[in-house]
């Protein structure tokens, strides 16, 4: 069987499942070693700090053991010397389509972003493998001083904001896989946004994997300054191979005194990619952070998007949605640190698992012993849809102080027989039945996504729902 | 019989079991276009079974005879089918959908049943005013999620909004009276009277008690006990047995009574 065959018929239901053939400009053999490392940051000419940050961060992923937790036996299987670290697929950015090569420019016209950046979006980037490809901001931004680029060339024009909060968020010593992005990470967002000023509609990146045993290391900082709010949305998908390919990604986040930050994460990677992202943001006094996170696809996810309450009367919120199908595993949950007082928290986290799929919820939630009056709310829903699959919940509370309040509720329940009748009877067949029933579930999440988001997911649902009826 | 094709719905010597268990032990009924028959007896009597099947529940077996609509035996449909067939059933324990939304759902439903034409645009937008007017459900209704905290009376208007907006052939009413207070009751009588009144529909409404009759006027009355019609009559009949109760007509029966 050719290989072109194989991947078509890995594909199945996933939307999103094709590949184009590679055309690289400059691709790493597999592997990663300090070399590795070092070549990727002479490739981008980079700052001899920012070398350094590199090295240190592989040594530590060198010598860091995996985690002992979550899907260890999954984390296992990995395989960091067939992964390829680096590749290039694109000399320099488009600012226009045209600029973009015609087979990326055609995938990222299936995937509708184009047409998305006309309608609704006052920024777009879009990375292809290792590297940014398209990027563009609305101009009215551009002039009140929001400053939207790819990691990469942010690292060029503003290196002063960057030496100043790169890693500041998640050092490199974080974990095992922010390590691993830290020494090779390419692309991603920087976003800073000027006092006061409100970017009303989103800016989206988009990130597709095209190769086969790729690995997409992005980075991602964002900085949103007194007073002033931004709406970030990213999506991502990848072709259906049979071997596995890797995303790591970091996002940090900062909301200085009075920001809000809101992002949103609709992740369908195809079900070969292992997901294990670190995502942290700090919140400022007044400040408000966001995490609305979806997980549809990839094979493991961990990821626990994390919000440190650090300035007085800080909110956090974490609304995230798993699904977990035949062969996945969706690790996912939250982690929110009360270290100031008056600062409130709410976590939502609802996951679905079907056809032998594995969802699990994992929060943290801490009241540091000199946070006074803080309140908490948790809240762990799951649906299962068959008896095949399954669901675990691993929640942590560590509370320091004795006049947080705190409340969590958990439920896990399964689709009845007779919520199917009932929706039968009213003409709709048992995948729609089960359509409207999945869907209803994850509205509390997709309420919360821009409109043309929600219509995507709640078709993608539809979609998982049907030839599953035996 | 000559004047078979003109039945709504037949069900002749219907058998049915639920894992070995006989519920139904051989019912014969028919109901002629533009009827509304009714069906009363006790709890466990076979009642809500006898709904169940004709709407096509798959937890239940059917052993012997068959179910047709305008002629068409409906054994071998889906719920949906069915419904599609024209076919509606109002629950006697509606089900809450959490999530989804009441509006979109009546759409839907109204698309999946009569067509995506007769869900579309002012048309439909008109009738579900004029129905949740009739029905007194206000607007903030449609944004609510389906039988969701709904109190018990809410659960039956919705049952009546459903059946107004879907127009089914056939609507079968599961005791859709009970918990309703007697402006509750009237209301959905209203309902009812609106989709079979004056057209070719039928109704088959199941019931404890004959005041839901006052309202609606059946054509005929059946009494199902221990999983057989027992008695078939006209309206008087639920008077008769409101009156003077189960245990009675069961030794009017034994005596040879028949209340045709």
């Amino acid at each position: 069987m050719s290989e072109g065959s194989e991947a078509r018929d890995a594909v199945g239901d996933y939307k999103a499942g094709w590949h184009d053939p590679e055309n690289s400009t400059i691709r790493f053999d597999f592997g990663l070693s300090e070399k590795v490392v070092r070549d990727i940051s002479q490739i981008k000419n980079e700052p001899e700090w920012m070398t350094e940050i590199r090295v240190k961060a592989y040594r530590h992923f060198v010598e860091r053991p995996m985690p002992t937790w979550g899907n260890t036996e999954e984390l296992m299987e990995i395989d960091f010397d067939k992964v390829c670290y680096f590749l290039k697929s694109s000399e320099g950015i488009g600012s226009s389509w045209d600029d973009v090569p015609e087979d990326i420019r055609n995938t990222f016209d299936r995937l509708g972003i184009p047409e998305a950046e006309q309608k609704w979006l006052s920024g777009v980037t879009t990375q292809y493998e290792s590297e940014t490809v398209y990027h563009s901001i609305r101009e009215d931004l551009e002039k009140q001083g929001v400053i939207f680029l790819d990691m990469d060339s942010g690292l060029r024009e503003h290196e002063d904001i960057v030496k100043k909060y790169f890693g500041s968020v998640i050092p490199y010593s974080d974990n095992k896989f922010s390590a691993l992005n830290t020494a090779v990470w390419s692309g991603g967002s920087f976003i800073y946004v000027p006092k006061g000023v409100h970017v009303e509609m989103p800016v989206q990146a988009y990130f597709r994997i095209n190769a086969k045993n790729m690995g997409q290391f992005e980075r991602t900082l964002i900085i949103a300054d007194e007073g002033s709010s931004i709406h970030y949305v990213e999506g991502c998908t990848a072709p259906t191979y049979s071997t596995d390919s890797l995303h790591s990604a970091v996002v940090e986040l900062l909301a200085l005194p009075g920001a809000h930050i809101r992002y949103t994460t609709v992740q369908n990677w195809s079900n070969n990619v292992y997901n294990l992202v670190t995502k942290r943001g700090v919140a400022h006094e007044n400040a408000k952070i966001e995490w609305v996170d979806g997980n549809i696809g990839s094979k493991l996810t961990m990821k626990y998007p994390a919000v440190i309450l650090k300035g007085e009367g800080s909110h956090a919120e974490v609304i995230s949605v798993a699904y977990a199908g035949s062969g996945q595993h969706q690790d996912a949950g939250a982690k929110v640190h009360h270290m100031a007082s008056n600062t409130t928290s709410n976590i939502l986290s609802k996951s679905i698992s079907k056809d032998g799929g594995r969802g699990s919820y994992r929060g943290m939630a801490k009241v540091m012993p000199k946070a006074e009056n803080c309140r908490m709310n948790i809240v762990c829903d799951a649906l299962i849809l068959d008896e095949e699959s399954r669901t675990d919940t691993y929640p942590t509370m560590e509370i320091a102080n004795s006049t947080a309040h705190c409340e969590h509720e958990a439920s896990v329940s399964k689709v009845g027989d007779e919520q199917l009748f009932y929706l039968m009877s009213r003409g709709h067949t048992e995948a729609e039945a089960l359509g409207m029933i999945v869907n209803g579930f994850f509205e509390p999440f997709t309420r919360e996504l821009p409109m043309e988001y929600a219509v995507e997911l709640n078709k993608l649902m539809s979609l998982e729902m049907e030839g599953s009826i035996g | 019989m000559s004047n078979d094709d003109e039945a709504i719905l037949e069900v002749k010597g219907l058998k049915v079991g639920i894992e070995d268990t006989p519920i139904l032990k051989g019912i014969d009924l028919r109901i002629p276009k533009g009827e509304i028959h009714a069906i009363m007896g006790r709890n466990g009597s076979g009642k809500t079974t006898t709904a169940n099947v004709i709407m096509g529940h798959p937890a239940y077996d059917i052993e012997e005879g068959e179910i047709l609509l305008d002629g068409e035996n409906l054994q071998e449909m889906e719920p949906w089918e069915r419904s599609r067939q024209g076919v509606f059933l109002s629950f006697q324990y509606p089900q809450s959908i959490p999530g989804l939304q009441v509006g979109n759902f009546l759409r839907k439903s109204v698309s999946s049943v009569r067509g995506e034409e007769a869900a579309r645009g002012s048309d439909f937008r008109v009738k579900l005013n004029q129905a949740m007017e009739e029905l007194d459900i206000p607007k903030s209704f449609l944004s609510r999620y389906v039988n969701d905290g709904f109190s018990g009376g809410e659960k039956k208007r919705f049952e009546i909004l459903q059946l107004m907006l879907l127009q089914p052939r056939l609507a079968v009413l599961d005791e859709t009276d009970s918990g309703l207070d007697i402006d509750g009751i009237r209301t959905v009588a209203k309902g009812i009277n609106s989709v079979v009144k004056g057209t070719e529909n039928g109704a088959l409404i199941i019931t404890h008690y004959s005041r839901i009759l006052e309202h609606v006027n059946p054509d005929r009355v059946h009494v199902m006990i221990g999983g057989k019609i027992v008695a078939s009559g006209g309206p008087s009949l639920a008077i008769l047995l409101e009156d003077n109760g189960y245990d009675w007509l069961e030794e009017q029966i034994a005596k040879g009574a028949d209340f045709q």
